[in-house]
């Protein structure tokens, strides 16, 4: 009991350490990315390359006076920033990150938990983090971030129908597990979901978009009508927290999309290469190398997440809710219609 | 540790909890901290289903509960006119009615639970039937027909909230915000 | 792989929230012990622009935001509805598909209902 409970300590301040540095550093590539693509050199002075920059901006974070408003709800002020962090971190606790690893002849898996409702599970601490967003908002008590927190929830809580829709598609065609595992473990042979939901994935990544608050869906903190949007009064860590938030929501969504659609840390040919180097199955090498190949699929979609958003201008609100339910929403059942078909066609059921 | 076990202790930690979050939910006096207390509630409930194993109903719980209707609460309270000045005062005569209905439904509450002491408690392992496998078997087979009426309660639902939230769109009134 | 599972898997999560929780606890009190304070009576004020503000923003909103929070409680019972069928896809056969895209299509009406009655007209 005693040694279960240090293995997954270590790997929950591993998981989190991972989730954090990742976050850190997605801030200062995408001021890069943003950079290469506008023809500017970009943060180059903290450090080689600007490597020391989220650094000295988490340090400077620290460091800016504490506001609280004289006419805001103090408590329920400090509570939306730490809530909406919380929930950005605990949607990390199911996914796998690499195969099992031997250690003192014995398995450990490298994910927090293996629940067998890990896909709905992932549902409701996403549904969970609109509260951060509605209380930083609202307790605030000022317009700006009012209308924000408003528009940043009725955002999320449309597209997260479409999502589940999408997802519900994505399990009958994995084989009917709602544990992240199996879904990734299903794809083992070389054959990743993507192939049978492609509209499926299309879907989710328009909803994670939507769902991270990440341009082009970011009317909740469009500075030229809202100047800040909900995190208008926020100043100092507060403030940090909530910005900080958003890259690990960024991370963790591209995590689950390349764990659902694209195989997570399988790739094709992984048994012959593995055979090849001679590699045994819960070795060290397998886990290491499986995990650098999830991790370059990650890396991969956060610049696609960064590159939409350097590309294209901000939705209308009366287009961003009209994406939502009336063009996802049907797709997403359209979707889920034709997989039901396409699976009477792999024969996994019949007349 | 008192001859009890991590299960036992686990329950009795989390119904304390749950209690006491439910008592803050009424004696609080800002509606928002009251609906973040019925949340809290919602989470100790849905401990008590994960130590019954039973899984998919507890993260319905939080889905559902805690993720779709108490955000609907919050919106609606949060959206409404929450100042000092436009809180109305309740008549004394309301207030004795109140009273009298809530000490009511807490008699009824009661006399349900009296019953509740001849259940026989089946003890063992953690038993399997909540998990969505076979959760999903029982619903779509035995319980078939109310699935179905489901589906028609949440029509008549929709189409009610469209009916009342549709209708008073025409008042032009100015201090409503639109976007 | 098993279907067998017990409460203990859901240890680790409290952990986790524990460990999240220490952060976010940790960085405030850090940040509130570093930064300075030089607090003014119009610092404290909320922000409008520069502008003195008027008012608060306990304000009443508009009726559509509260129709998509219904519409979405509804959609998201739907959603949830269909997870135990999508699990057991293959054990149910057509029948599932039949009985799941029965309900699908009595929510559809209500779908059509609510578009018909514009009651998501955002343009206006």
């Amino acid at each position: 009991m005693i040694h279960l409970l240090i293995y997954k300590a270590v790997i929950c301040v591993a998981v989190f350490l991972l989730a954090l540095g990742v976050a850190a550093y997605a801030t200062l590539w995408e001021r890069k990315f943003a950079a290469f693509l506008q023809d500017r050199k970009g943060p180059n002075r903290a450090g080689k390359w600007g490597l020391l920059q989220p650094l000295a901006d988490g340090g400077k974070m620290f460091m800016k006076e504490e506001i609280i408003p004289n006419v805001s709800n103090r408590s329920l002020f400090i509570l939306g920033p730490s809530l909406f962090m919380v929930t950005a971190v605990m949607t990390s606790a199911v996914i796998p990150w690499g195969k099992p690893l031997m250690f003192h002849g014995k398995l450990y898996d490298l994910q927090i938990t293996d629940i067998n409702i890990g896909v709905i599970y992932l549902l409701g601490v996403v549904s969970i983090g609109v509260y951060g967003i509605m209380i930083g908002g609202w307790a605030s008590n000022n317009k700006f971030a009012l209308l924000g927190a408003v528009r940043a929830s009725s955002q999320m809580i449309s597209y997260e129908i479409a999502m589940g829709i999408a997802l519900i598609a994505l399990i009958i065609s994995s084989g009917g597990s709602l544990s992240l595992k199996d879904i990734i473990e299903g794809q083992d042979k070389g054959v990743c979901n993507f192939v049978w939901q492609p509209l499926g994935f299309l879907i989710f990544f328009i909803c994670a978009l939507a769902e991270t608050n990440r341009a082009p869906f970011d009317l909740p903190e469009c500075e030229t009508e809202l100047v800040g949007g909900y995190h208008t009064e926020y100043s100092s860590m507060k403030l940090g927290l909530f910005l900080f938030a958003e890259y690990i929501n960024m991370f963790i969504s591209s995590a689950i999309m390349a764990g659902f659609y694209f195989g997570g840390y399988n790739f094709p040919f992984a048994h012959e290469l593995y055979e090849a180097f001679g590699w045994a199955e819960g070795s060290f090498a397998i886990s290491l190398f499986g995990f650098g190949v999830y991790f370059i699929k990650i890396f991969l979609f956060i610049c696609l997440f960064m590159w939409i958003r350097w590309t294209l201008p901000r939705f209308r609100y009366d287009q961003l809710m009209n994406l939502g339910w009336k063009t996802l929403l049907p797709l997403s059942l359209f979707n889920l219609a034709l997989t039901v078909v396409v699976e009477y066609f792999r024969g996994t059921i019949h007349f | 540790m008192l001859g009890l076990t991590i299960t036992q202790w686990l329950f009795g930690i989390l119904s304390f909890l749950a209690i006491m979050f439910a008592l803050m939910v009424v004696f609080t006096r800002n509606p928002v901290n009251s609906v973040l207390y019925l949340v809290l509630t919602f989470f100790c409930i849905a401990g008590h289903y994960i130590l019954l194993n039973a899984q998919f109903l507890a993260v319905v719980h939080i889905v559902v509960y805690a993720g779709a209707i108490m955000v609907l609460f919050l919106f609606i309270i949060m959206l409404m006119n929450l100042n000092p000045d436009a809180e109305p005062r309740k008549h004394i005569v309301t207030r004795i009615i109140a009273g009298v209905i809530g000490g009511v439904l807490l008699f009824v509450m009661v006399g349900a639970l009296k019953g509740a002491e001849q259940l026989q408690i089946v003890q063992g392992g953690p038993s399997q039937i909540g998990l969505v496998k076979n959760l999903g078997k029982v619903l779509f087979s035995e319980f078939l027909f109310p699935f179905e009426i489901a589906s028609i309660l949440l029509l008549a639902a929709l189409v009610g909230a469209i009916m009342i939230g549709k209708r008073d769109t025409n008042t032009n009134d100015k201090d409503i915000i639109n976007q | 792989m098993s279907t067998a599972s017990s409460p203990l898997d859901y240890l680790p999560i409290l952990l986790m929230f524990i460990v999240a929780l220490g952060f976010v606890v940790t960085t405030m009190v850090a940040s509130h012990w570093l930064g300075p304070k030089r607090k003014t009576k119009i610092k404290l004020d909320s922000f409008e622009c520069g502008i003195e503000s008027e008012g608060n923003a306990r304000m009443p909103f508009a009726i559509k935001y509260f129709l998509v929070a219904i519409i979405f409680v509804l959609f998201d019972i739907e959603v949830i509805f269909m997870y135990p069928w999508a699990v057991n896809f293959k054990e149910l056969g057509m029948f599932g598909v039949i009985e799941v895209f029965t309900f699908i299509i009595l929510l559809l009406v209500g779908f059509y209902y609510m578009l018909s009655k514009k009651a998501l007209k955002w343009e206006e």
